[in-house]
């Protein structure tokens, strides 16, 4: 693995800088982002008004949050499928301090100190005891979730302080952007920068290339990977706070299987499920084209099942198509370099 | 070196081209294939009579029933029914359907609602944009929606269930009451309204015991075994759940008392389809789902039209039904509960 991929690192950055950021699976589903939402401005009735945007970014921002740790992650090579459950478990820590009279800024403080223990409880168990990350979060997601649904039951809180649902939901100024969308580029920039102009973002894709290596190198791999499942925790949990406000709702089952749409974003946002490739702005647009698809969809009057069809072939071909342009490349370049082709 | 990787990135422009079409062909090719369908919802000139049922899930027998009702009242005052929900009934799941229905400017939804409050700002965001929101079924809280589509009053279900056996037994004797669990809101409020209605209107009726079934088919059916038992005078049992009366009944049904001890109350078609059929049941009650979606659609078109405004007092023109008034809080009731028996039962699948 570790001999086989080097090769395949140096080709990829054979090219100048421009190149490589306008010519990777990142910058075509952006493209491709724009050419949905243009079709379907013109195509499908009542997607091209200002209200279906607000809808858009408001409904994404939970997912457009979780995927921006879920991508560091995957980069070095693990996964994270408990986000959705910590979004649940956040959201009833919420609920159940607000209905016990505790002050919602404190209940929001609270919530994010349980989602940063929740991710700081899966990077121990994965770097402390060596687990496999996909082993520790299937765990992690059922446990999370079970103490969710556990502390709230079957019921439902829906009373909080008007200024923060309607802070939820509001726009900025007369623009249809929701004020959420701020909280989504802050961060954006923040995981931007640590990932793409850091020692400690270079350090991820070392690790995401070669666990070996990178350690040859002096990244501190365990403490990375540690520090990355926390963020991913934080966030999920704000995330989780956003949810509650939002939808004016702490359950239990909040955000229910959204760590599979965030990682199917992510992957389609050409981050590779191996590791060591991949950057956030493939990441953003895969978010928001299938949220996109989505929505013009369901304003097609598209069933939900056709949809999911729809979203899951498109994830398939994404990731059939870096395989199979992966494969002609090496294939194509095999007779004229006498260099072994890996896989 | 560079003519290779210039090769491949141009194949792989090209393939990725061609995605990019396809997930634009996939895009375009599903929202032609529906358009006629959005056609009405754009098209009402003379009011905007686009009106969409949101069940709690679809696939549910009760809400398929109650939206038949809908889509026969649409199509008598000529407007576009559709109906959209969830796959399973969960309160966020519901927000998004109010939030496509709202960008799509539909006259009115007609609700079940999965939450009293969680729905609420959505359904806030829909009323902005002018679109009415009547609720059915579940109501949310009041000063949400526009109208709230009542199926029966207590005072309704009460009445009608006393009715029922007093008749079945011939107007006296003993009964007994096979309640849900000993908490449960509804049916004690129900017990104490028809110990009232025995008091004032059938005095020969004696209740001589309410017992539990916990709304659970083994308990209840243990329950009325022993009920029988204990009173060998008895001559009738209510159960004001579906869980109970069905299990009563498959109790009677199979023992020497069957025919000779009446047993009525609250109960869906479905599962008791076989005990009327077989006699053990002569008369059950519950409201009727397809009136209950006939008469919502009515008055999201009475709403549609300005006819009305939720306020109390307000009345107006349900079709078939007749007319309606607009009580407190923005309810409107059905009525008395449904009776069914052997004459209608096969008119209802739920």
């Amino acid at each position: 693995m570790t001999t086989a991929s080097l090769p395949r690192t140096y080709r990829d950055y054979a090219h100048s800088g421009w190149r490589r950021a306008l010519l990777n699976q990142g910058s075509i589903i952006i493209a491709v982002l724009v050419v949905v939402t243009t079709v379907a401005i013109f195509a499908v009735p009542h997607f091209g008004q200002p209200i279906t945007f607000t809808y858009l970014l408001r409904d994404m921002a939970p997912a457009l949050l979780i995927a921006l740790p879920m991508t560091l992650i995957i980069i070095t090579g693990e996964i994270d499928l408990s986000v959705a459950s910590i979004v649940g478990l956040a959201s009833v820590t919420v609920g159940v301090l607000v209905q016990g009279g505790v002050p919602i800024e404190v209940a929001f403080l609270v919530a994010l100190l349980v989602g940063a223990i929740a991710g700081l409880v899966n990077g121990l168990l994965i770097t402390k005891i060596g687990l496999p990350s996909l082993a520790v979060t299937i765990g992690t997601l059922a446990l999370y979730r079970g103490i969710a649904v556990g502390l709230l039951g079957t019921q439902a809180v829906t009373d909080f302080p008007k200024f923060w649902t309607d802070l939820a939901k509001a726009r900025i100024l007369d623009t249809p952007i929701p004020v959420s969308t701020i909280l989504v580029v802050v961060l954006a920039i923040v995981f931007v920068v640590l990932l793409h102009f850091t020692r400690f973002g270079r350090g991820i894709y070392a690790i995401g290339l070669s666990d070996e290596a990178a350690r040859f190198a002096g990244v501190k791999i365990e403490r990375t990977k540690t520090i990355l499942y926390v963020l991913s925790g934080t966030v999920s949990a704000i995330a989780g706070i956003y949810w509650t406000l939002l939808y004016n709702n702490a359950r239990g089952d909040n955000a229910m299987g959204l760590e599979l749409s965030v990682i199917a974003a992510v992957l389609l946002g050409g981050v590779s499920i191996f590791g060591g490739t991949g950057a956030l702005h493939g990441v953003l647009a895969g978010v928001l084209l299938i949220g996109t698809l989505a929505s013009a969809l369901r304003l097609a009057n598209v069933t939900s099942d056709v949809i999911n069809i729809i979203t899951g072939v498109l994830l398939v071909l994404s990731v059939v198509s870096t395989s199979f342009l992966r494969w002609l490349k090496t294939a194509r370049s095999k007779p004229r370099r006498t260099r072994t082709v890996e896989r | 070196m560079f003519g290779s990787t210039n090769g491949a990135t141009s194949r792989r422009l090209a393939a990725t081209v061609a995605i990019a079409a396809s997930v634009a062909l996939v895009a375009t090719g599903c929202s032609t294939s529906s358009t006629p369908s959005e056609d009405p919802a754009a098209g009402g000139e003379s009011g905007n009579y686009s009106i969409t049922f949101l069940p709690k899930n679809l696939g549910n027998a009760y809400f398929e029933t109650s939206d038949a009702g809908g889509k026969l009242a649409v199509e008598e005052f000529g407007g576009a029914f559709a109906e959209v929900g969830p796959s399973e009934a969960a309160p966020d799941a519901q927000v998004s359907y109010i939030n496509t229905l709202t960008q799509q400017g539909v006259g009115a939804i007609v609700l079940s609602a999965n939450d009293p409050n969680a729905l609420c700002d959505a359904i806030a965001e829909a009323r902005e944009a002018g679109v009415k929101v009547v609720t059915f079924d579940s109501d949310t809280n009041p000063e949400c929606r526009d109208l709230f589509i009542n199926q029966a009053t207590a005072e309704g279900i009460a009445r009608v269930q006393v009715e029922l056996i007093a008749e079945q037994i011939g107007g006296e004797g003993q009964i007994a009451i096979l309640s849900a669990a000993a908490n449960a809101t509804n049916q004690n409020a129900w017990i104490e309204l028809m110990k009232d209605e025995l008091a004032a209107n059938h005095p020969k009726v004696e209740l001589v015991e309410v017992v539990y079934g916990d709304d659970d088919d083994q308990t209840s059916f243990e329950k009325t075994a022993a009920l029988l038992q204990t009173y060998p005078q008895l001559k009738g049992i209510v159960s004001p759940t579906t869980v109970g009366i069905a299990a009563a009944a498959r109790y009677l049904s199979t023992s020497e008392y069957k025919g000779k001890v009446a047993i009525t109350g609250l109960g869906t078609p479905n599962q008791m389809r076989e005990f009327v059929e077989d006699g053990t049941v002569t008369a059950f009650a519950l409201w009727n789902p397809a009136d209950l979606g006939y008469l919502a659609a009515y008055s999201a078109k009475a709403l549609i039209d300005g006819t009305i405004t939720g306020a109390e007092g307000e009345s107006f023109e349900a079709g078939t039904l007749g007319t309606y008034e607009v009580g407190a809080d923005g309810t409107v009731l059905l009525g008395d509960p449904y009776v069914f028996d052997a004459s209608n039962i096969a008119d209802f699948n739920f």
